[in-house]
């Protein structure tokens, strides 16, 4: 077993009987992020690129050493292919109108998943609207993956893109990604890959990922909000369009007309999170401290310690695949008739905090047939004291409802 | 305050044994609310007589405290008048407003006043988060009060 628990304590919220397993929806920030923001703002802070000022100076490189940090992370050949963004959202947002806009046509054909976040859904169903492509979507099986026969048979000359989930956020299933994007580029489809679950908990490259497009998000990996990223295979970039328009992605503008800024720039429209980006460098560093692939299997312990614990509470099921092949540490769970607001209310009162209702996911929810579950997701500082403490909460909620009376 | 404030046995009995479940043949006014934060869905359908409700039906999901809400709430409201739907409302939204733990002073002899099993969704102010849970039905049978 994998013994991560002296990092709690780089953790300031993480005090004693606070079980914080919602780490799917947002993670905790370690000292060394928090500090190197505020070491950052006191000494280095100013807009930059523009400014001809040392601090500028100063600040443009730590901007720049931190997209060269996201590259090295994620294997990317050129950090030119590092874009900075708000959050996954606005990174999936700016491929659907910037990609998709421009080279989806009526009768085309946008392939994704039944597991998607709404953040992968609903820009595409805006595309498909205004361009006249069709939304189609790979099914989820009985075994809470996605239906890799159905996925063949609907691979065909009018699909242009392929757009799926790294890690759902609701089951926690790691689709093949590799398998079906060489699928999708033998037919000379794109591929998006929503990795704001995947990169935060598995070592990744995204070459061999096989993707055209990678969106992820700094604060579910120990870093602040507001900032993202949307990596591109240059060649992809290339055929990507802006999003939004302003500041800084311009290389000339007159009263009518405007050209656009080299790539990455042409894509960070504005003043970029650029504090913000000096804490996601502090992030990897911190989490490339522990390893990834240590990470990685310090959720998979963790999680199969819960799905062995969690089978002995009564009425309790599991949204999710039951074991931990090609699965991350995101736990759905339904309690018999106890609805999952009811079971945040009484877990919260052990102390253990986990998200309730649709994880923004109402499609799958509604195929799974349940209204909303209760998620518990692990991340480098819970330990099996969570799990316990969840499995005690989880017998409370059922004890006060009478679950199997 | 403890669970068993929140969670009594009057409201979990509302919860597994929901009154008024269904729908109305022919009613005279319905609404549908959604909470759209964690997906509860409560429709209500009125039938009158005159200015009285004659009939009241209840149909949804939600939670233990949206669903006994609106079940506490169909009983409280079958043939009362309008004004006395409106007073219980007010006393409703009065529970749930109040703060400082005292009692919300609810004068049985008032007519429509009394709150009777209702009064045990108090322990909600407590979880302000799920305050919204409790109103859902209220707001909804607003909303068919105004058609």
């Amino acid at each position: 077993m994998i013994d991560l628990s002296h990092l709690k304590a780089d953790f300031p919220v993480l005090g004693d009987g606070v079980h914080f397993l919602d780490s799917g929806a947002s993670s905790q920030k370690p000292i060394p992020v928090l500090e190197a923001m505020d070491r950052f703002a006191r000494t280095s802070y100013a807009n930059v690129h523009r400014g001809a000022y040392q601090l500028s100076v100063a600040s443009t490189d730590a901007f720049e050493a931190a997209r060269n940090r996201v590259a090295e992370f994620i294997g990317a050949t050129d950090s030119r292919e590092v874009i900075f963004t708000r959050g996954a959202t606005t990174a999936l947002n700016t491929v659907a109108f910037g990609w998709g806009l421009e080279h989806l046509a009526p009768g085309d054909r946008i392939l994704s998943t039944e597991m998607e976040h709404h953040a992968n859904l609903v820009p595409w169903q805006m595309v498909a609207k205004r361009t006249g492509a069709n939304l189609d979507h790979i099914p989820v099986s009985d075994d809470y993956r996605l239906d890799l026969d159905s996925y063949r048979q609907k691979l065909g000359p009018d699909v242009k893109l392929v757009t799926l989930t790294g890690m759902s956020n609701v089951l926690g299933t790691m689709p093949p990604v590799r398998q079906i994007a060489d699928l999708a580029h033998a037919i000379g489809a794109r591929v998006v890959v929503d990795a704001a679950q995947l990169v935060p908990h598995a070592p990744i490259n995204v070459v061999d990922l096989g993707a055209d497009f990678v969106a992820f998000s700094a604060h579910k990996m120990l870093g602040p909000t507001g900032i993202g990223v949307l990596w591109g295979k240059m060649e992809a970039l290339q055929e990507t369009e802006p999003f939004e328009f302003g500041g800084e992605m311009i290389s000339d503008v007159t009263l009518q007309d405007a050209s656009w800024a080299e790539i990455p720039h042409r894509f960070e429209a504005g003043t970029p999170p650029i504090i913000e980006a000096v804490g996601l460098h502090a992030a990897i560093d911190y989490l490339d401290s522990i390893g990834m692939d240590k990470i990685f299997e310090h959720d998979r312990e963790l999680t199969e310690i819960a799905l062995e614990r969690l089978g002995d509470v009564p009425g309790l099921s599991i949204q999710g695949p039951p074991n931990t092949v090609d699965r991350g540490g995101v736990l759905s769970m339904t309690l018999d008739e106890v609805h999952a607001h009811d079971l945040a209310t009484i877990l919260d009162e052990q102390g253990v905090s986990v998200r309730s209702g649709h994880h923004c996911a109402r499609p799958l929810m509604r195929k799974l047939g349940v209204a909303a579950t209760a998620r518990a997701s692990f991340y480098v500082y819970n330990t099996e004291e969570d799990i316990d403490a969840l499995v005690l909460g989880l017998r409370r909620a059922g004890e006060l409802f009478g679950v199997g009376r | 305050m403890s669970l068993e404030d929140l969670y009594r046995e009057v409201i979990l009995d509302h919860y597994r044994t929901p009154r008024n479940r269904g729908h109305l043949d022919a009613p005279d006014a319905k609404a549908q609310g959604v909470n759209p934060l964690c997906g509860d869905d409560i429709t209500i359908e009125l039938e009158f007589d005159g200015d009285h409700v004659a009939a009241v039906a209840i149909d949804g999901q939600g939670c233990s405290i949206s669903l006994s809400s609106a079940s506490m709430m169909s009983e409280a409201i079958k043939g009362k008048s309008r004004a006395e739907i409106e007073d219980l409302t007010s006393k409703f939204r009065g529970l749930m407003s109040l703060d400082d733990g005292t009692d919300p002073g609810i004068d049985p002899d008032r007519p429509g006043a009394a709150l009777g099993d209702l009064e045990a969704l108090q322990g909600v102010r407590q979880y302000p988060v799920r305050i919204k849970c409790a109103s859902l039905a209220w707001n909804v049978l607003g909303e068919a009060l105004e058609e």
